[in-house]
């Protein structure tokens, strides 16, 4: 029986059509091959791809294995002249204590004077009795602890929005957050004295940045338009999947300066962009009410796509939030690389910066003063020989740029250092504004920066002018 | 005497490789670990405590039968196909308001796998705790009126022992001396700098903390962050840049990946724990050099964690200095879960195997599991940190530790040191050795596949069907037991386990009733898949 099956077999294989035969020899062949190419391709690691290892001898291996000479981890000269900074006792507040004796502080981040309010400390106490100090997990694994969701439904009852996510960590929200959404193929418009924060954002997103010159609506929409045209050459369905990114600071870390929204919100509806802001130092800052820059600027929160807030300048605590509309921003909470696989915030800053919202609901006069204080620092500082300001009026943070700026950029350092020296002499603590300079992308030139708090009082701003006045008049001559 | 007596033994017997591993076998010299015994020699007066070293185990990890696999596999299919059919009948819509014509921000298949597999497991992640999160914890109850989607919280509490959190050491408490340096600290220096460290944000206590962290592992010099995240991501670049080799353990952390890309360098994975293969890429890495131009590297860094988060296994480094002293690579160990959780005096998993901790470049850790407070630290020689300050992101641009944390972190280390004079510290690591040993000893003996190494604290218990999993979590939730269970991404998508932290906050009679629970469960969703041979023994308290 098996070989009458066989010889019907063997007939209907000549009785087949040829182009049948054709065809399934084609098949096999083609299945056979991609069977073979898979064997062949092994998984192309570093080290498999090289071509050295497999022409060598053992022996000659060994020689270069023995010859070879790494660099050191660190230059040898790491420790010949460690880098200083000033030590502070006690807390950084109106005042600060270094090396025993006491300065008025004009350099930190402390705008709206929340620095050893009692009320914010108890409650940071209060919590830190209830919770203890650590979240001891990620905020998947028992690490959310019922402040963090308080504090985050307080922000979006703050600001209006709907959603908002806490980091733990100024420099990782905006850090993250940015890379959560924007991907490789996406194109990302950023102002270029955006601050190192959102640089490391940038460089984690892997997209395309288009750097537009600082404050220049014009050249942004002249890149805007650039890439509408580059991007009329890709398919119509690839051009469509692009996202494309507007990254901006509410005030500027770099320069002081505002950013203009109401023209921002203008190119973002015309282009379609998404407006990711930085509200870090303009929180608490800006508005009646301190509710930012879209209060200043008369326009709902709504508008603006994710508002990204440092925790450690106006809310006098440690960390960060996000906040937007619940489609943008409930997506960190899985891709956000900083909320995912970071442990949550401590729950006792989650409390202290809580106290500090309230306190701005309930006095929201507090940003006025505040914008008092930098206007009348502004008008101090206006008129420094040799110095010149930078920065907007009502931003809290300015900066003192040198009139006649030194050839050498160590040179005109050096003279800052000087005046900040001499300030330190007549009780008044200033800083210069350091960068890591081989990183950043846009180096700002050197200055004395020089921070608001809504404490100060008239005479104090008056003691820093005439520090500043008498301090660069010695040195500067 | 077979491998069981062996290791009940009370003796010290030196391993294939002439590395010691012990937890409290012996006692270190001089009480500073810099006088410790290097790692080819075997420690002196090993007899005195009851632990033992374990002899030489079968490292590796044991995978499920076959069946168990094609049922996972069955599971997926059937949640995936259901989720197109319910997509195909329903659409999804994702609806932005006030945004026409914006080019969506999300592929709606990007989140096919949260629709449809993650939102039904939801319920067990995300949990809100109305507590300190120390050994016992209130979790707060949510609802979801939509299937997963979005949860309120119904204000109804319930107090359950917590086998999720990160508390080795059960210093996550909101009372003791800890907290009162931390209230201390909070009333001195204040709730925060609010400025990065370069601009008058750095503050002596600090300062104070860092010459502890250093005296506690030994080293030159250490440095602090406020983020244990952070550490990696923002200081790594530091380190290693372009034209550097980076060779990174398979199962690294997403911090390390992060702050490895930062860096520009380029990265090279190795089989986790894997000596074999690291050898082999180290040899042809300083052969080939740039895979292109063929320069040879700058230098190479290899990059390891104490313990893995995931799979609990302990990283093998006497082994490891072996080879980075071979060829002249550099060795960055993150000490995130082991600092505080392994070794006699919490030292890590250089005093776990009594390694010199000269030998390793970088000696990075978090303050976030055994110590209860948040942030990291680097430590190393003076150079290295000297450099590290100069160059760090976090130096000049983020925030420096909190007070309060600082002064919490500071009370543990003095605790750790013995400076309380109570011994608290030595008696909290002594629980938390022998919480591990019993506690993984008993899962194993009742069938269940372990991942990781019997000293480990992290204790994966593999359960690989997603069901199951929810299943055994709610199981333990209703008779108040808090886990935490790890899927994809995170893990393999066929591995799904339940990771279980063992805290020194628990005692034996705690561990008792939850391995009964465990047994219990298990034997219902029959997850005991282990096929090693089970010995019925009885597993004491303390002496295994």
């Amino acid at each position: 029986m098996v070989t009458v099956e066989i010889y019907e077999f063997v007939r209907l294989f000549f009785e087949v059509p040829i182009y049948h035969l054709i065809l399934e020899a084609v098949l096999i062949i083609w299945v056979l091959s991609l069977i073979l190419k898979r064997t062949k391709k092994s998984k192309s690691s570093l080290s498999e791809k090289a071509s050295l290892w497999d022409r060598l001898s053992e022996h000659e291996k060994e020689e270069l294995i023995q010859e070879w000479t790494p660099e050191p981890l660190v230059p040898d000269d790491a420790d010949l002249n460690p880098i200083k900074y000033d030590v502070i006792q006690g807390k950084v507040g109106k005042h600060v204590t270094i090396g025993g004796r006491q300065y008025l502080n004009a350099a930190t981040h402390n705008f709206l004077g929340m620095v050893g309010d009692d009320r914010v400390e108890e409650a940071a106490v209060r919590c830190l009795r209830k919770y203890g100090v650590g979240s001891c997990g990620p905020r998947a694994f028992y690490g959310t602890i019922d402040v963090h969701l308080d504090l985050e439904k307080r922000v979006t009852q703050f600001l209006g929005t709907e959603e908002a996510v806490l980091y733990s960590l100024g420099f990782s929200t905006v850090a993250s957050a940015i890379p959560a959404y924007a991907k490789r193929s996406d194109v990302i418009f950023a102002d270029e004295a955006v601050c190192f924060a959102i640089q490391k954002g940038l460089q984690a997103s892997r997209s395309e940045i288009r750097y537009f010159r600082h404050n220049d609506t014009a050249h942004l929409e002249q890149l805007i338009e650039e890439h509408n045209k580059a991007s009329k050459k890709l398919k119509p369905k690839q051009a469509a999947l692009v996202r494309r990114f507007l990254v901006v600071e509410g005030i500027y870390a770099n320069t002081g300066a505002v950013c203009p929204l109401p023209e921002l919100l203008r190119l973002k509806e015309a282009h379609k962009l998404r407006l990711f802001v930085d509200e870090s130092l303009s929180f608490g800052v800006l508005g009646d009410t301190g509710r930012g820059l879209t209060e200043h600027f008369g326009v709902t929160a709504r508008d603006v796509d994710l508002i990204c807030v440092s925790m450690e300048a106006s809310l006098g605590s440690v960390g960060g939030f996000t906040t937007g509309s619940f489609y943008v921003a409930d997506h960190q909470r899985l891709s956000g690389q900083g909320y995912v696989f970071s442990a949550a915030l401590a729950p006792l800053c989650a409390a202290a910066a809580m106290c500090v919202i309230d306190q701005l609901d309930e006095q929201p006069e507090m940003t006025a003063k505040l914008r008092s204080v930098c206007r009348a620092m502004h008008k101090a500082l206006a008129n420094i020989d040799g110095l010149e300001l930078c920065g907007d009026e009502v931003s809290p943070v300015k900066f003192l740029q040198l009139s006649k700026p030194r050839l050498e950029r160590q040179q005109s350092e050096a003279v800052l250092q000087n005046i900040v020296d001499q300030c330190r002499e007549a009780g008044i603590a200033l800083t210069r504004a350091h960068y890591l300079e081989p990183e950043e992308h846009r180096l700002p030139p050197p200055a004395i920066r020089v921070t608001c708090n809504r404490l100060m009082e008239p005479e104090d701003i008056r003691s820093i002018e005439t520090a500043l006045t008498r301090a660069a008049g010695a040195v500067l001559g | 005497m077979t491998a069981e007596q062996k290791r009940n033994a009370l003796e010290v017997t030196p391993v294939q490789n002439g590395h010691i591993k012990s937890n409290g076998a012996h006692t270190v010299l001089n009480g500073t670990s810099s006088a410790a015994p290097t790692c080819s020699q075997p420690p002196a007066a090993a007899a005195t405590s009851a632990a033992a070293p374990p002899a030489a185990e079968d490292d590796s990890l044991e995978e499920c039968t076959l069946w168990v696999a094609f049922v996972t596999y069955l599971a997926y299919f059937v949640l995936v196909a259901v989720g197109y059919v319910k997509e195909f009948l329903f659409p999804v819509h994702q609806k932005e308001k006030d945004r026409q014509g914006y080019t969506p921000l999300y592929l709606s298949f990007e989140s096919f796998y949260i629709r449809n597999v993650y939102r039904r497991m939801s319920a067990c992640f995300n949990n809100p705790l109305a507590s300190c999160p120390g050994g016992q914890i209130d979790i707060q109850l949510r609802e979801t009126p939509d299937y997963g989607f979005s949860y309120s919280r119904t204000g109804e509490v319930r107090r359950c022992i917590n086998f999720g959190s990160y508390n080795y050491l059960g210093f996550a408490e909101n009372s003791g001396p800890c907290t009162d340096t931390a209230e201390r600290l909070l009333r001195r220096d204040g709730v925060a700098p609010c400025s990065s460290r370069m601009h008058l944000g750095s503050q002596q206590c600090q300062d104070d903390l860092e010459a502890l962290v250093a005296e506690y592992l030994g080293v030159e010099d250490a440095v602090t962050f406020s983020m244990g995240f952070a550490t990696n991501a923002l200081n790594i670049p530091t380190l290693v840049g372009r034209g550097s080799l980076v060779i990174s353990d398979q199962l690294n952390h997403a911090s390390l990946i992060l702050g490895l890309r930062l860096s520009g360098a380029t990265i090279d994975v190795f089989k986790h724990n894997d000596m074999k293969d690291l050898e082999r890429k180290l040899r042809r890495a300083i052969v080939d050099g740039h895979p292109r131009t063929h320069r040879p590297w700058k230098k190479i860094l290899i990059v390891v964690e104490g313990i893995y988060s995931m799979e609990g296994s302990i990283c093998k480094l006497p082994e490891i200095i072996a080879l980075k002293k071979k060829y002249k690579a550099y060795l960055y160990l993150d000490e995130a879960h082991s600092i505080g959780a392994l070794g006699p005096t919490g030292r890590g998993v250089c005093e776990y195997y009594g390694c010199d901790t000269r030998d390793i470049d970088v000696l990075m850790g978090t303050f976030t599991k055994s110590f209860g407070a948040i942030g990291g630290y680097m430590a190393g020689s003076r150079r290295l940190i000297a450099h590290v300050r100069r160059h760090s992101h976090s130096m000049f641009y983020a925030s420096g530790l909190p007070p309060p944390v600082a002064g919490q972190i500071s009370a543990v280390l003095c605790e750790l040191l013995g400076r309380g004079g109570a011994g608290v510290g030595r008696a909290r690591i002594r629980r938390l050795t022998d919480n591990t040993r019993y506690f993984r000893k008993r899962l194993s003996q009742m069938g269940f596949i372990l991942y990781g190494d019997d000293d480990s604290p992290v204790v994966p218990l593999l359960i690989f069907l997603p069901a199951k999993a929810c299943a055994f979590w709610s199981e333990l939730m209703k008779h108040n037991v808090a886990t935490v269970i790890v899927g994809f991404p995170a893990t393999p998508i066929l591995k799904v386990r339940c990771r279980f932290c063992v805290s020194a906050a628990h005692n034996k009679e705690v561990l008792d009733k939850i391995l009964d629970l465990i047994d219990k469960i298990g034997d219902d969703l029959e997850i005991k898949y282990s096929s090693r041979p089970r010995t019925n023994h009885p597993i004491e308290y303390g002496r295994c």
